[in-house]
């Protein structure tokens, strides 16, 4: 029986460790990546104030720290079920079973898909697939590729992409559907841009500021968009052109693309074929949370988090006794804050562990602080509403323990 | 593409590649070279191969989709198992993958695909028309 069980080994399951192993509990951290990390790993970025935010660099920092500290931590261990006992949790993992007395779930996030036509073709990737191939595997996924989905997070990965040397053509809508519907929607994704834009790094900043924050000047923008698309880091951003369909035979070959109204609608007679060799999509994040429900967590629908999200405090404690969650799992948001939230969860444990320890609720209080510190420097914000969704949660969070 | 240009070799912030050690291994009886460091999946993207297997009932191919375990899109057989998710395995030396390929039995449905329910409203108003119909009988 371990004191605690860490579910990912990103940057909130590896500082929730560290806080943990500082009180010298008996931690395990388990990751189905063959390398801690997470999608830290990947992470590329500008800050507005020029310094690089190298992902590697930061998962090194953080696992030499969990390495000084003897942290156990096993990669290539997915769990697939979780069971609540009357005094802590069992975790079912393809390297059989785990025990411990509490567990922090801290999986992260999941892509959503924003499919086209074709999509199922070889060559056709996830945008945060093409991230892990560039930045961790070093491979190029393709010679010349367009982006599906316009937002904060595609934005940033494409200019991963160029920085390696990949040719981008542009980065434009999917073809409205069904499954597509806000992702393909011109004035939707524009007000999404613009909205976040003061926050975003250098040429998304400059890409917001064209267009200035009043409605009617985004729905001119959106009207009268330039055709030639604008232009972030040479590549071409469209909000008024949508792939179509994926084309190839045994792997991506070309895409149609047309235009479309500010409302998404197609305009016929303006298809045209580029040639691409790969074709990322980009739909967003949503928290990656099956395991909270089959430990049997209660949830929260809260838009501006990315979804459905397990209803916790700002201590990271779910309603269920000795279940902790921390990351994305708990709304999507930058590294950064999952970094110090993961803090807050190893400390809340240590002093659940240890009894009650005065030095520890110190630790907590300046956790906590640093997280809503960190939320608002956030460089890279996925939603404006972030503060709203999470003080619902919190509120969701009093009224299940005053019903319990 | 050849070997060398899938590699990037050189990046401007990350610094040059580091030395790995060469793995080989073979995919579908052919000889390939990889890195240390490597999955399946990223070592067969450096060679140029994106095909993984085929859709198991209709032939057609597919690749990695999310290249992190999540969808399950690159299912191949390792050194005699199946479904092992090509992105998050480890290369090793000698290794032998194969490509999933069509299963024998094809799963199809013997419903008509366009009378089948889409939301769970339509299921239970298909049923309760169906018990309706029934007890008319």
């Amino acid at each position: 029986m371990h004191d605690v069980i860490i579910i990912g080994a990103g940057p909130a399951g590896l500082s929730a460790a560290i806080k943990c192993r500082e009180w010298d509990l008996n931690v395990v951290v388990i990751d189905e990546f063959p390398q801690p990390g997470g999608r830290l790993l990947g992470q590329l970025h500008q800050e507005p104030n020029g310094e690089w935010w190298n992902g590697i660099k930061e998962t090194d920092a953080l696992l030499q720290q969990a390495t000084d500290l003897n942290t156990d931590i096993r990669c290539g261990v997915s769990a697939h079920h979780i069971e609540k006992t009357n005094n802590g949790y069992i975790i079912h993992t393809n390297e059989g079973i785990l025990e411990s007395q509490k567990l922090l779930i801290a999986t992260g996030a999941a892509e959503s898909a924003a499919p086209v036509p074709g999509w199922t073709l070889p060559g056709v990737m996830s945008i945060g697939a093409a991230q892990v191939m560039t930045n961790v595997h070093r491979v190029r996924v393709g010679q010349k590729g367009i982006i599906v989905g316009v937002n904060v997070l595609s934005a940033a990965i494409a200019r991963e992409l160029q920085l390696a040397g990949i040719d981008l053509h542009s980065m434009m809508l999917p073809i409205k559907s069904s499954v597509t519907a806000e992702h393909a929607h011109p004035k939707k994704v524009m007000d999404g841009l613009v909205r976040i834009a003061h926050l975003a790094p250098s040429a998304f900043l400059r890409f917001g500021s064209t267009f200035a924050k009043m409605n009617w000047i985004r729905h001119l923008a959106v009207q009268f968009y330039p055709r030639g698309g604008v232009k972030m880091w040479g590549m071409p951003i469209h909000v008024r052109k949508a792939v179509k369909e994926i084309h190839g035979t045994e792997h991506v070959e070309a895409v149609t693309v047309c235009r479309v109204t500010p409302d998404g609608e197609e305009i016929q007679g303006t298809e045209e074929r580029v040639d691409v060799d790969f074709v990322c999509i980009a739909g967003g994040l949503y928290p990656l949370t099956e395991l909270a429900a089959v430990a049997g967590c209660p949830f929260q629908y809260v838009e501006s988090l990315g979804g459905h999200v397990p209803v916790h405090n700002d201590r990271m404690e779910t309603p269920l006794d000795g279940l902790y969650v921390a990351g994305n799992i708990t709304g999507i948001e930058s590294a950064k804050v999952a970094r110090a939230q993961g803090e807050v969860a190893g400390l809340s444990i240590a002093k659940s562990v240890m009894d009650a320890v005065e030095l520890i609720e110190h630790g907590i209080d300046n956790a906590i602080a640093n997280v809503l510190e960190t939320r608002k420097a956030a460089s890279i914000q996925f939603h404006p509403d972030i503060h709203e969704g999470r003080a619902k949660v919190a509120e969701a969070f009093v009224e299940h323990t005053q019903t319990q | 593409m050849t070997h060398k240009q899938m590699r990037i070799i050189d990046h401007p912030v990350l610094g040059a590649m580091n030395e790995r050690d060469i793995m080989t291994f073979t995919f579908d009886g052919h000889t390939y070279k990889g890195f240390k460091g490597d999955t399946i999946a990223s070592a067969l993207l450096a060679n140029g191969i994106r095909q993984l297997r085929v859709h198991e009932e209709r032939g057609t191919p597919r690749g990695i989709y999310c290249n992190i375990g999540h969808c399950f899109e690159c299912r191949t057989t390792v050194n005699g198992v199946s479904g092992v998710r090509a992105c998050l395995t480890p290369l090793k030396d000698g290794m032998v993958v194969t490509s999933g390929q069509t299963e024998p039995v094809p799963l199809n449905s013997e419903h008509d695909v366009d009378e089948l329910p889409r939301t769970y409203t339509e299921f239970i108003q298909k049923q309760k028309a169906h018990e309706a119909g029934d007890s008319d009988a």
